[in-house]
């Protein structure tokens, strides 16, 4: 069992993304061996209303069993709880917010709102450090990565709050979780996609540091090859066991009742 | 066969302490991807004495040095190119001439000069005049100037590789930052350079825009510092390419431009 917990469906706006329909992904799911993913509507992030690609992802959930749908919330945006509401009827495993995205402060008062809604809705907050590497954005993309500060900030805002990162590289996870309780640390999960593995051994070092039980697998297909992060499990030191929570134990865990 | 033409070793006198742990991981890694050759090279002391863009004559002879050990070591695994600084002429060109006797199958030049510099064309008329490839550091699009390197982009490769039309020359990690989308339509139309895979970036239609910009005998697969990403490549265009063709990223376009006999099968 392989879970991808960290997936998008649709247009990037700032270049041609080939294999971003449902049908696509599907397909490169089956090429890596990935049984579900976690999906976001990724052209909705970029919009000024978000929460508007979220229909068509919910939709989309209902008709490809293995996608399942992390519907995006801009907490500045009046309805977000209603989003938040119909997250947990669709049992969505996770919902989503990018704050440097939507221009809004990373740890301000409306994110904290949000975190303290999905702790208690016993939902997930998922949020990505970065969509691509900084160097090769386009000149127009400007919005900032998401701060260390602010993944510290969050998870200490609500006891009950459990936080998904992805997209974050070894200095990043070693400073939140050593910056963290470690009741706090255990209330957050990494997705593997920007760690750098041999001869560097990142998630090695981070596997042995931060214990295994800390990561999920995760790729941000399309924009990025799925093929990267089964290749980075194959290259690492790992006992069975430790894989598959890797894979799909922690996730598994970590997402609302299977449908 | 498996040759990666982007690979690096540390030595003694870097930053690095755990610089044994790094070259072992390398290999150990290599072995599991199934990787026969690493083309690798050392800059200098990697900071530590001179800075790794601007290395010292001493600083590159010594990482040369270690390079040629390693090759020696590992004959059947590893292979070098020398690193030079070409602000340097004089070393540089009797740095090359010592590790090319010695060895070595290929040149690296790396940020210390901007590669259209006329600086850079003797040591281009020597890699002619030996038949070795280089290696030229790249930064995908620079936009600027970015500290502690005076990188260059395609577009001054191409000047460059222009000029010496028979030296063979791999842009630097095409995956390894920068716009890639830039490089790409700037190679079409200059025969003499390949593109390397190597980088961190693992973007979702990079290897298509590849293709389709250069075509499948000037690519050169490659890892750099991430090796899970060269894996990750690899495995994506074996689910593109047929069998034949992805001969030649793996080994054979690589050996059709290092020296005859770099490697035992070519």
């Amino acid at each position: 069992m392989r879970i991808d917990v960290n997936a998008f469906l649709g247009a990037y706006p700032f270049r041609r993304v080939p294999g971003t329909s449902p049908e696509q992904l599907l397909g490169a799911m089956d090429r890596t061996g990935v049984d579900e993913a976690w999906v976001t509507h990724l052209p909705g992030i970029f919009w000024r209303d978000p929460h508007e690609g979220n229909a068509w992802l919910l939709d989309t959930g209902g008709r490809h069993r293995r996608l399942r749908p992390v519907p995006a919330i801009q907490p500045e945006i009046a309805g977000w709880d209603e989003v938040l509401r119909v997250a947990v009827s669709a049992r969505a495993p996770a919902v989503r917010c990018d704050p440097t995205f939507h221009g809004i402060a990373p740890s301000g008062a409306a994110m904290r709102k949000l975190a303290a809604a999905c702790a208690a809705a016993g939902l997930p907050l998922m949020l990505a450090v970065r969509l691509e590497d900084g160097r090769q954005r386009h000149p127009n993309d400007a919005a900032g990565e998401l701060p260390a500060a602010a993944v510290r900030a969050l998870i200490r805002a609500d006891p009950a709050l459990r936080l998904v990162v992805t997209h974050a590289d070894r200095p990043f996870i070693e400073e939140v979780h050593f910056g963290s309780t470690p009741e706090e640390a255990r209330r957050l999960w990494w997705d593997v996609s920007w760690v750098w593995g041999p001869p560097e051994d990142h998630l090695q070092t981070l596997i042995g540091n931060v214990g295994s039980d800390r990561f999920v697998f995760g790729t941000g297909q399309p924009l990025r090859l799925p093929e990267n992060g089964v290749a980075k499990l194959d290259l690492l030191d790992l006992d069975e066991e430790a894989r598959a929570a890797i894979e799909s134990g922690n996730a598994g865990r970590l997402r609302g009742p299977a449908r | 066969m498996l040759i990666d033409v982007h690979a690096h070793f540390l030595h003694d006198r870097t930053p690095r302490a755990d610089w044994r742990e790094r070259n072992a991981s390398r290999l150990r890694a290599g072995e599991r991807v199934g990787i026969t050759f690493h083309v690798a090279s050392i800059l200098g002391s990697w900071g530590h004495t001179s800075p790794t863009y601007f290395p010292s004559p001493a600083d590159c002879r010594y990482g040369n040095d270690r390079m040629l050990d390693l090759q020696r070591e590992h004959a059947g695994r590893i292979r070098g190119y020398v690193a030079v600084n070409p602000n340097y002429t004089d070393d540089a060109l009797s740095e090359i001439r010592r590790c090319l006797d010695a060895g070595m199958i290929g040149i690296k030049l790396a940020a210390s000069r901007r590669a259209d510099d006329r600086l850079l064309d003797p040591v281009c008329r020597l890699a002619a005049e030996r038949g070795v490839p280089v290696l030229h550091h790249v930064w995908q699009h620079r936009r600027r100037d970015y500290p502690a390197q005076e990188a260059s982009d395609a577009r001054e490769l191409a000047t460059l590789a222009g000029r010496h039309p028979t030296v063979p020359f791999i842009l630097a990690h095409i995956g390894g930052g920068g716009d890639w989308l830039h490089s790409l339509p700037l190679l079409r139309a200059v025969p003499n350079i390949l593109v390397d895979l190597s980088g961190s970036g693992v973007d979702g239609g990079m290897l298509e825009a590849c293709l389709d910009a250069v075509g499948v005998e000037r690519l050169l697969w490659g890892c750099d510092l991430t090796i899970e990403t060269g894996w990750a490549k690899l495995r994506y265009l074996e689910y593109l390419l047929p069998a034949e063709e992805i001969e030649l990223v793996r080994w054979r376009n690589a050996a059709r431009i290092f020296p005859r006999g770099a490697f035992p099968a070519d």
